[in-house]
């Protein structure tokens, strides 16, 4: 008796539920209203039955309750009603299915002329590829991957040359030109999907899968990926823009080629030390630091990192947000720098000095068992920064070895309240700030920083990527 | 030749001692309830682990002691214990090895030794998965889909140890699988007692059978696929791996396929699906038929649609793959099989509707269940006719959509049907019935809680919320309510855990406390009811054997004056009512 | 076929009036009654199925593994390890004997000759033997060669053919040691002559599987190439 109420309750439930939700698809930015079509068709059909079924079965339990002055019917089965509901349930089938498959028709089939992009995964984080003026992509492999070459572009390939190479996970589109997307994995299995496009799908490593659409909408749409990728999986986020024709080309010029990256300048040491000059005045001559001014320790950090940081202050961000004082200083006199060359001669002077140990202080008071802790917090920092602290270029993580610890310190306080990792143009910063609040009390971030101490034997970076 | 295993009694294998009798034994009752006491012990773990995970989504950032890692290692062990561990062995290990000799009249399965090994075998595989939670690295937290690359590169936690060990414990377990399946099959064809024609079968029996056999024709690709992986992991071959970087450093692999490896597990992993269903299909078809004191309706039709979905069942696997970048142009083919296999399953739920359809409603525990079951199975049911059309796949793919979906249709659904076995089956396995007040709390708790979970779950998949994430952080398009919504799903979920063990706690206290049951206390039909003692005695049938003479599903005979009539009773001892000596209670 | 579609249309309800079916007492429709070999024979079929399944799926990846560019064949050109292959053919005729001794065991079991079917279970024994070492030293000889299991994908697919296929070997070595040691403890000849049987039936059927993937891990790229083109990879 109970359950034949309870079952209707429930289906009126679920009904009213349906409609109130605020869960519920993101406003459409594609072209792929035809799928939203085909979940409505789903929807009413599924749903009729879900309440014929159900209310059937609620009806039925009430009308045919236990009563013992009644027998049950004997009826072993009736040919024509189970005729007729397989014909009705194969009509019913047959409606959803057919709608669906030519839609999955126009998803297989791209339009000629759809303009073509690549998506870049790797553990954990994207970055993209244009074709360049010639309208072809180059040839790549994963041989030919390394710190000077992340695409793993084939430099005798003609058609590289002119790529355009996004390394940053935000990437630009323009407005109602259908585009398909080529995607190449690294290492793993990724999943590109950005919920208002509607479409994903995986990246798989040794293919080039795609997909298509066309964006019909402006705006920031957040990139994620959707297949399990390792333990930093939920961090692997990135953008895609839609901008308009003039905007998508403002952004465009400002992008480099492949070729324009491959032979970019070394960074030339000795320019370098002249600019030092005006950073020694707080980060100290051997670029070893000083507690007193809030200047980190710099010697050793890989350029890739510095040069990073360093256009992150000039460009705003890091060291823009209002609570960040000493961030603010630094981005004042990293304005000092006037061009790209001038970051890189500056960070390979800064990478060329040799680091020192950091001062005995904090290690000398840690316990054992804080260590032990602070080991267990590190191993999941180890997935990115190495083992040993070392920072590692594809991961975009920086070195931590040797690194004060009260420098870290405030790193990770700023990270986790915001100051740092959501500026806008900190492409990695998110994957930070998310990875920080693992670290839930002061303790634990105590822990893990008196762990990382332990790590501060001066050791050669490794060479990153040298294939 | 049958006559040979069916009619012998043989006293002398009777084992005296309890080593023999309780711990060693061939008897196919004790090893079926050792089955079934491993299998819930390692799924009370699982439904462990399920709360974690479910407090670090519903509380994000409050529980130090589950980070990214430990919760992919969780999401891991979870699935894969309660699909494989706890599922496929408690379905057929346990009611499979209980009921196929009782239900056909048999003493016990053909090969009683093979049956204890199979057990024995189980327990090693349960002991080493078991084990990986103590090696460094833990165990492995690659999904419970073990895609390569990712499972076995340093991406991923439990990539070092935890991985071959869970590849080794699932080719144990293929193999003790397979000493039971082999088993099962040939006891079905070859042990039946006489006049159990296989149309005479219970649907139990049915679906017990033909997903024995979709076990026996799946797991080999498992096994491949674990096999391969393995060479791949411990002695460097290329057969899934292509030229890759992990977290930057080369690797020495070139060539092999990662879709390759997805092809191969769901080619096991769909009929998986079914090894699960079919079994709860059939013995949800046997308590409503019983409970309802009416014949199963179109019972034909019910075994053509249990086979034919046996047989589609191995031609849909790449559904769980149109976003895997296999050639797009295999979706339409797979689209279309998918739909296909819902028409025979949508007939299996009408015929439990029409079966309930005026027939005589006893809401006992066990049909309480059966009708939940009726209910989640249909919402699961139709939820995938959303992920089966390629198109709508697209965006549900990879989120909370397919969670819930799979949940209400693989997990809720079929154990609502163990728990209606558990109630239904219990005062034969122990002579005691369960207590049927706790039997409520435990449904009520059960069915609406794990309601409240799942179907606000299906929204957080609309709204484009991605299964396996740790947390979501600030997301442009997840506003704030969603995890609210989390939140709530949390607590219904740790109330429904809590709720288990009401009946952990009534299963033990019948057993000693529990009314007394008699041999047959829901007046069924099958023979499994029909033994001389409760419960059964080793061999079964005491000095004879039941013989066979009509149906399963005799209940409510117009004319005759009870409402069944068992299936060992001929036709000339049923009794009529009284003033009736018209057509005997047969049927035209 | 005609005969399960019989079964499967039956009304079971219908009672016939001396209360038992038309198809009555038999329990056996999808087996053929006369040549009935018992519980044994049914399993052992239903073990083969999933056997031949295991080789099957392998060789849908194999093939379609051949046609990647990195997959170099272990036969065809000349210098290749299996272009001549001695050692495998002599490993060849070393199953092919354990599988006609066991054939004649069971023929002699018949006839009661327990000396003669002792010798010939021994020689299958034997035979069995000989084939898995010469597969090992098969392994050793490509290993010297260079050909590692993890150095090409023809090789590993190589290394994991045969160690699985000897595993099976192994499995039924162990069978027929039980059976064996049944043999001579008591010489129960109806339970020994199914029993040798089913144990001939398995060395007959392991002998064709290794004959198929003789034929196949010899086979020429072009071959593959035919055979992929045929499946359509």
């Amino acid at each position: 008796m109970a359950i034949a109420i309870v079952i209707i309750l429930l289906v009126i439930a679920s009904i009213v539920f349906h409609f109130i939700s605020p869960w519920w698809f993101t406003e459409i930015a594609s072209n792929w209203t035809a799928i939203d079509t085909t979940i409505n068709i789903t929807f009413w059909i599924t749903g009729f039955v879900f309440v014929a079924v159900n209310g059937f079965l609620a009806y039925v339990v009430f009308r045919y309750r236990f009563n013992k002055n009644r027998r049950a019917d004997y009826e072993p089965e009736n040919k024509k009603l189970e005729t007729w509901l397989t014909v009705i349930t194969t009509i019913g089938v047959a409606a959803l299915l057919a709608p669906g498959l030519v839609v999955w028709g126009k998803f297989v089939n791209v339009p000629d002329g759809a303009d073509i992009f690549e998506a870049v995964g790797q553990q954990w984080h994207w970055s993209f590829r244009l074709p360049g003026k010639d309208g072809k992509m180059g040839r790549s492999a994963v041989e030919l991957m390394s710190e000077k070459n992340p695409f793993g572009l084939d430099p005798n390939d003609p058609f590289s040359q002119d790529d355009i190479l996004i390394n940053s996970n935000e990437m630009h589109l323009p407005i109602n030109r259908p585009v398909k997307a080529l995607l190449r994995s690294k290492d793993v299995l990724h999943n590109f999907a950005v919920p208002q496009f509607r479409v994903k799908m995986d990246l798989v490593p040794g293919l080039t899968s795609y997909l298509w659409f066309t964006p019909t909408r402006q705006g920031r749409f957040e990139l994620l990926c959707e297949e399990l990728c390792g333990m930093a999986h939920y961090t692997m986020r990135g953008y895609v823009v839609v901008d308009s024709a003039e905007n998508y080309q403002k952004w465009l010029d400002q992008q480099t080629t492949f070729s324009q990256s491959y032979q970019a300048k070394q960074a030339d040491i000795q320019l370098g030390q002249q600019l030092y000059g005006s950073c020694a005045a707080c980060h100290g001559q051997q670029a070893q630091g000083n507690k007193v001014l809030n200047a980190p320790k710099l010697a050793g950090q890989s350029i890739w990192y510095l040069k990073r940081q360093l256009s992150y202050f000039k460009n705003g961000a890091r060291g823009s947000h209002k609570q960040d004082i000493y961030g603010q200083q630094m981005a004042t006199m990293a304005k000092l720098l006037v061009d790209d060359e001038a970051i890189t001669n500056v960070a390979g002077y800064i990478n060329s000095l040799s680091q020192l140990s950091p001062a005995p202080t904090a290690a000398n008071i840690v316990s054992k068992s804080q260590l032990i802790k602070g080991q267990k917090l590190y191993n999941n920092c180890a997935y990115c920064h190495g083992k040993l602290g070392q920072g590692n270029f594809n991961t975009n993580a920086p070195k931590l070895a040797g690194q004060d610890d009260w420098y870290l310190k405030k790193q990770l306080l700023n990270y986790q309240s915001n100051i740092r990792g959501r500026l806008k143009g900190d492409i990695y910063g998110n994957q930070m700030l998310l990875m920080s609040k693992l670290l839930h009390d002061e303790t634990a971030i105590d822990n893990v920083i008196a762990y990382i101490g332990t790590l501060s034997k001066p050791q050669k970076p490794k060479e990153v990527n040298s294939l | 030749m049958y006559t040979a295993i069916t009619d012998q009694v043989d006293e002398s294998s009777h084992p005296k001692s309890f080593f023999y009798k309780y711990i060693w034994s061939q008897d196919h009752k004790v090893i079926a309830i050792q089955y079934s006491i491993t299998a819930i012990c390692v799924g009370l773990v699982a439904l462990v682990l399920s709360g974690l995970m479910r407090l670090q989504l519903g509380f994000p950032d409050s529980f130090s002691f589950i980070d990214p890692s430990s919760y992919l290692q969780f999401v891991t062990m979870h699935g894969m214990i309660m699909v494989i561990y706890l599922l496929t062995a408690l379905l057929l290990g346990g009611f499979g090895n209980y009921l196929i000799p009782l239900m056909i009249g048999a003493r016990d399965m053909v090969f009683p030794f093979l049956n204890m090994l199979s057990f024995w075998t189980y327990l090693l595989s349960v002991i080493v998965l078991m084990a990986s939670f103590f090696v460094i690295g833990g165990p492995t937290g690659a999904g419970w889909t073990l895609y390569p690359p990712a499972s076995i590169l340093e991406g991923a936690p439990g990539a070092s140890n935890g991985i071959v060990l869970m590849l080794i414990s699932l080719a144990i377990f293929i193999v003790a699988f397979t000493m039971g399946g082999l088993n099962y099959v040939t006891t079905v064809l070859q042990a039946r007692t006489k006049g159990m024609t296989l149309m005479r079968m219970p649907l139990t029996i049915w679906g017990i059978f033909v997903a024995t056999i979709l076990g026996l024709l799946a797991f080999p690709a498992l096994l491949v696929s674990a096999i391969m992986m393995l060479f791949d992991k411990l002695i460097g071959t290329s057969f899934f791996m292509p030229a890759i970087l992990s977290l930057g450093d080369s690797v020495d692999y070139s060539g092999g396929s990662p879709i390759l490896f997805q092809h191969l597990f769901w080619f096991f992993g769909h009929p998986e699906v079914y090894i699960v269903a079919l079994p709860a299909f059939g013995m949800v078809s046997d308590v409503i038929s019983t409970h309802a004191r009416k014949n199963i309706f179109g019972y034909r039709m019910m075994v053509w649609a249990i086979v034919a979905i046996g047989g589609l069942s191995f031609v849909v696997w790449a559904h769980h793959m149109y976003v895997s970048g296999m050639n797009p142009y295999f979706g339409f083919f797979f689209a279309t099989t998918t739909l296909i296999i819902a028409v025979p399953t949508a007939i299996k739920v009408y015929n439990w509707l029409l079966t309930l359809w005026r027939g005589n409603i006893h809401l006992t525990i066990p049909m309480l269940f059966a009708i939940g079951f009726i209910f989640t199975f249909t919402h699961g049911g139709l939820t995938g006719l959303f992920l089966g059309n390629v198109v709508v796949d697209l965006p549900l793919s990879d989120t909370y959509f397919v969670v819930a979906h799979f949940h209400m249709v693989m997990g809720v659904s079929p154990i609502m049907v163990l728990f209606a076995a558990l109630y239904h089956w219990y005062p034969k396995i122990t002579g005691r019935m369960l207590n049927t007040g706790l039997g409520k709390i435990h449904f009520w708790g059960t069915f609406l809680g794990t309601y409240a979970i799942y179907l606000p779950m299906h929204y957080l998949g609309f709204l484009g919320v991605p299964r396996r994430y740790f947390a979501m952080g600030e997301t442009d398009f997840i506003p704030q309510s969603a995890q609210t919504l989390n939140a709530g799903i949390t607590i219904s979920a740790i109330i429904v855990g809590l709720i288990q063990l009401v009946f952990i706690f009534n299963a033990i206290w019948s057993l000693f406390k529990g009314k007394m049951a008699g041999d047959n206390p829901w007046q069924a039909t099958t023979l499994e009811w029909q033994t001389s003692q409760t419960p059964p005695v080793h061999g079964n049938w005491g000095k004879n054997v039941p013989i066979v003479y009509r149906w399963a599903y005799d209940y409510s005979v117009p004319g005759v004056k009870d409402d069944f009539i068992p299936q060992n009773v001929p036709q000339d001892e049923v009794v009529m009512l009284e003033g009736n000596t018209g057509n005997n209670g047969e049927n035209q | 076929m005609m005969k399960i579609w019989q079964t499967l249309t039956v009304k079971p309800w219908l009672t016939s009036s001396e209360g038992i079916v038309q198809s009555d007492m038999s329990t056996t429709e999808f087996i053929d009654t006369e040549n009935n070999k018992g519980p044994g024979k049914t399993a052992l079929k239903f073990f083969l199925a999933i056997v031949t399944l295991l080789f099957f799926l392998i060789t849908i990846t194999f093939l379609s593994r051949s046609q990647y560019p990195d997959f170099h064949a272990l036969a065809g050109e000349p210098w290749l390890p299996f272009t001549k292959p001695i050692q495998l053919w002599i490993n060849t005729a070393c199953l092919l004997l354990a599988s006609i001794s066991l054939q004649t065991a069971v023929s002699l079991v018949k006839k009661q000759h327990i000396k003669s079917t002792e010798f010939a279970i021994l020689l299958a024994t034997f035979g069995s033997g000989c084939f898995v070492i010469g597969q090992i030293l098969v392994w050793q000889q490509l290993s010297q060669g260079g050909f590692y299991v993890n150095s090409d994908p023809a090789n590993s697919y190589f290394y994991l053919y045969t160690s699985l296929h000897g595993l099976h070997i192994v499995g039924g070595l162990v069978a027929l040691a039980l059976v064996s040691y049944q043999f001579f403890q008591d010489k129960n000849f109806i339970m020994n002559r199914k029993n040798l049987s089913l144990c001939a039936i398995y060395w007959h059927y392991l002998l064709l599987i290794w004959l198929f993937l003789f034929a196949l891990l010899t086979a020429t790229p072009e071959t593959y190439k035919t055979i992929a083109l045929i499946c359509g990879f």
